[in-house]
């Protein structure tokens, strides 16, 4: 599989940048079987089909992210690993067995709900140590680790309270130490951070990744919000009505994607429809409605007359006052028409003179400036060849 | 400030205009006859029924207050003893009724929706025949088994006609349960029994609770029941005090054992409550 080895690559990378190492020894020597593998697996309601022959392999160690719009089948598919559903067809094995017989309470599996699931009648203390008596550990095993789980999501003080009298945040933790405190060989989490304000959000995402790495825990985690996505996960599964339109590493989502759908769910990006010009091996030549004739990187056979979407990211393109002349073959001329002032970066919105829309970001970084251009300038825009991206459909 | 006091005395109003009518109602239609009860029990009873004056009207006549009933109470072992076997009937009809409701409000509860409605009718639909009609119905299924008047047909009886009311309260308590808590349960290893044991049926507590005691305490104070399909011993205390009141027409006396039986359904509520509180904590 050639996701399986993109994901090696993209660990090296990490371990590079961002100086991690937990999980480098565990993803270089890549394991004979993945943890989790599904193999193409189908579910249908009725004559609606909810996950649509979708094969996955999960490594030993990822953050594995199912990213798609509402409806797309995340929790479905996540309910078929937990072995609350089963598949029509296919396979779901773990450790290379085949789970079909084996039922969700004896899947070494846990699951974090999107609303908790916190049982109401016990105290904290007792929520998390109930996966603990299930599995019928002794009583002082199950206090010491219920301790010692509740000191890691910082809860102890909260031991002997109720679930009604927490916080969305301590309920968020109370719900991931009961599924972690039996250390399964996997956890599932559907849209775990939902239901939190933006700023707890990001303290939990933060909290998650560093439990995650610290326990050395496989996650799969399902979310329809895209920056999380890519900030947590070691790869992602975009999916879209059933199927899995891209799995990849975040970066190659995001700078690489494959499709039309996954290039608009991710991200800020301008989309025109085009046809291919003329192909060679050093660049593509396309006609893109609304702006001419373009440049783009070569792209492996697609012959001339080829129909698909022209792409480029706004971060890409540059923006100059139109008196300035523009030094890339790549550029059109506009107005700015509308702005989007966040802070660190700018977003505008131009109205091209062939009347289209093209949106380009500049980072406010001019030490005085708190940003460049202002409504009604004119201007124009560039970018350079390698920047844009031909997608088919 | 005045704005706020305004609204406040308004407020005020509203709860008086709401909880008024109920208030009243249950002063005048409870409060009083119960005082008026306690009261009766420390009279003499009348000489042709009902209470004696409470200011002798000729001279040798019984008149005032007394605690005479409450001494005959006590002073004969017969009494205790009828408390404790209707008592001991409630109890076991109780219990009966429990274990008979509890699997089918779940079975409704986890019925499909559009079925719930359907099923719950068919609890109450006894309550369409008349009680008489249907008690009597146990005569005729009874008698020809030779099991008529005797405890276990005054038994069969109460659970029959009490079930109901264990099993809507059951029944709405365990239909508010979010599924979503079994799931999360088995998917943390809870077998079938530990779900039920460690999750529903702690959360059915309450329902469990105000079950037995729309169960229990009609079953006290139930007297038709015994006098149709029960033998002589197996008198309840209803019965001792419909005969007090309709039979001897010892108003006082019959006053007296109501009083006793108030006080002995307030006690076991209280120790009830009590380890309620112990066990079902926060739901
Ligand atoms: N039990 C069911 N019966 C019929 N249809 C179902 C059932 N469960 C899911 N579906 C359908 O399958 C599709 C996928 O549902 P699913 O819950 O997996 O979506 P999702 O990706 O988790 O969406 P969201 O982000 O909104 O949670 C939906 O269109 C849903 O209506
Ligand atoms: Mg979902």
């Amino acid at each position: 599989m050639t996701h399986s080895s993109s994901f090696v690559d993209a660990k090296q990378k990490r371990t590079d940048t961002r100086g991690y190492t937990g999980t480098l020894a565990i993803s270089r020597f890549r394991a004979p079987v993945p943890l989790l593998e599904i193999r193409r697996v189908t579910r249908r309601f009725g004559d609606f089909v909810a996950v649509d022959d979708v094969s996955i392999a999960v490594e030993p160690g990822e953050f594995f992210t199912l990213l798609g719009p509402s409806g797309c089948g995340k929790t479905t598919l996540l309910r078929m690993i937990a072995g609350f559903d089963m598949p029509d067809e296919g396979q779901i094995l773990l450790d290379g067995k085949d789970l079909a017989d084996t039922p969700p309470e004896r899947r070494p599996v846990h699951t974090v709900f999107q609303s908790y699931a916190l049982f109401p009648h016990m105290t904290v203390a007792q929520n998390v140590a109930f996966p603990l008596r299930m599995a019928g550990r002794p009583a002082q095993e199950v206090a010491r680790r219920t301790q010692e789980e509740l000191d890691i999501v910082h809860l102890s003080d909260k031991a002997g309270a109720y679930p009604h009298e927490l916080s969305g945040g301590q309920k968020q933790r109370v719900a991931l130490a009961r599924g972690l405190v039996n250390r399964p060989r996997l956890l599932l989490l559907d849209e775990p951070l939902g239901a939190l304000d933006a700023k707890l959000r990001v303290e939990m995402q933060l909290e998650l990744t560093m439990l995650q790495k610290n326990l050395g825990i496989t996650f799969i985690f399902v979310t329809h919000a895209q920056y999380e996505a890519l900030a947590l996960s070691d790869r992602i599964a975009v999916m879209n009505s059933g199927r899995v339109e891209q799995l990849d590493t975040p970066d190659h989502i995001y700078g690489s994607p494959r499709n039309r759908f996954v290039a608009d769910f991710i991200g800020k990006i301008n989309l025109y429809n085009c046809s291919v010009i003329a192909t060679s091996s050093e660049s593509l030549r396309l006609s893109v409605a609304g702006l001419g004739e373009v440049w783009a990187p070569p792209h492996a056979d697609v012959p001339a007359g080829t129909a698909g979407t022209f792409a480029l990211r706004p971060e890409h393109a540059r923006i100059v006052p139109r008196s300035q002349n523009p030094l890339m073959k790549n550029h059109l001329f506009g107005r700015v028409r509308e702005f989007f002032y966040v802070g660190d970066v700018t977003t505008y919105v131009i109205d091209l003179d062939s009347g289209v829309r093209f949106q380009a970001l500049l980072a406010n970084s001019a030490p005085g400036r708190a940003k460049f251009f202002e409504l009604g300038d004119e201007v124009a825009v560039e970018w350079p060849n390698e920047a844009g991206m031909f997608l088919s459909r | 400030m005045a704005d706020a006091m305004k609204r406040n005395t308004s407020s005020r109003l509203t709860k008086w205009l709401v909880a008024g009518p109920p208030l009243v109602f249950l002063t005048l239609f409870f409060l009083l006859p119960a005082l008026i009860m306690v009261v009766a029990s420390v009279r003499y009873p009348g000489e042709f029924g009902a209470l004696a004056p409470l200011f002798p009207t000729r001279p040798g006549e019984e008149a005032g207050l007394t605690l005479e009933n409450y001494g005959v109470f006590f002073s004969d072992w017969i009494y205790a003893d009828i408390f404790a076997k209707s008592f001991g009937v409630a109890a076991l009809t109780t219990l009966l009724c429990l274990a008979m409701s509890y699997p089918l409000a779940l079975l409704i509860a986890r019925s499909p929706r559009r079925h719930r409605d359907l099923l719950v009718l068919l609890v109450i639909l006894p309550f369409a025949s008349n009680f008489l009609v249907r008690v009597y119905a146990w005569m005729i299924i009874l008698g020809p088994l030779d099991l008529l008047f005797s405890r276990f047909a005054v038994i069969v009886g109460m659970v029959y006609v009490h079930l109901p009311f264990m099993i809507l309260p059951l029944y709405t308590n365990l239909e508010k349960h979010d599924p979503v808590l079994l799931d999360a349960a088995q998917d943390l290893g809870a077998n079938g029994w530990n779900r039920f044991w460690r999750v529903t049926f702690p959360l059915s507590l309450p329902g469990i609770l105000s079950g037995s005691a729309l169960v229990f305490i009609p079953v006290l104070g139930m007297f038709a029941i015994p006098e149709i399909l029960g033998g002589k011993d197996d008198w309840l205390v209803g019965n001792m005090i419909k005969e007090s009141f309709l039979g001897t027409r010892d108003w006082p006396f019959g006053s007296m054992l109501s009083i006793m039986l108030t006080a002995g359904v307030l006690a076991i509520a209280g120790i009830a409550a009590w380890a309620a509180r112990r066990v079902t904590v926060h739901a």
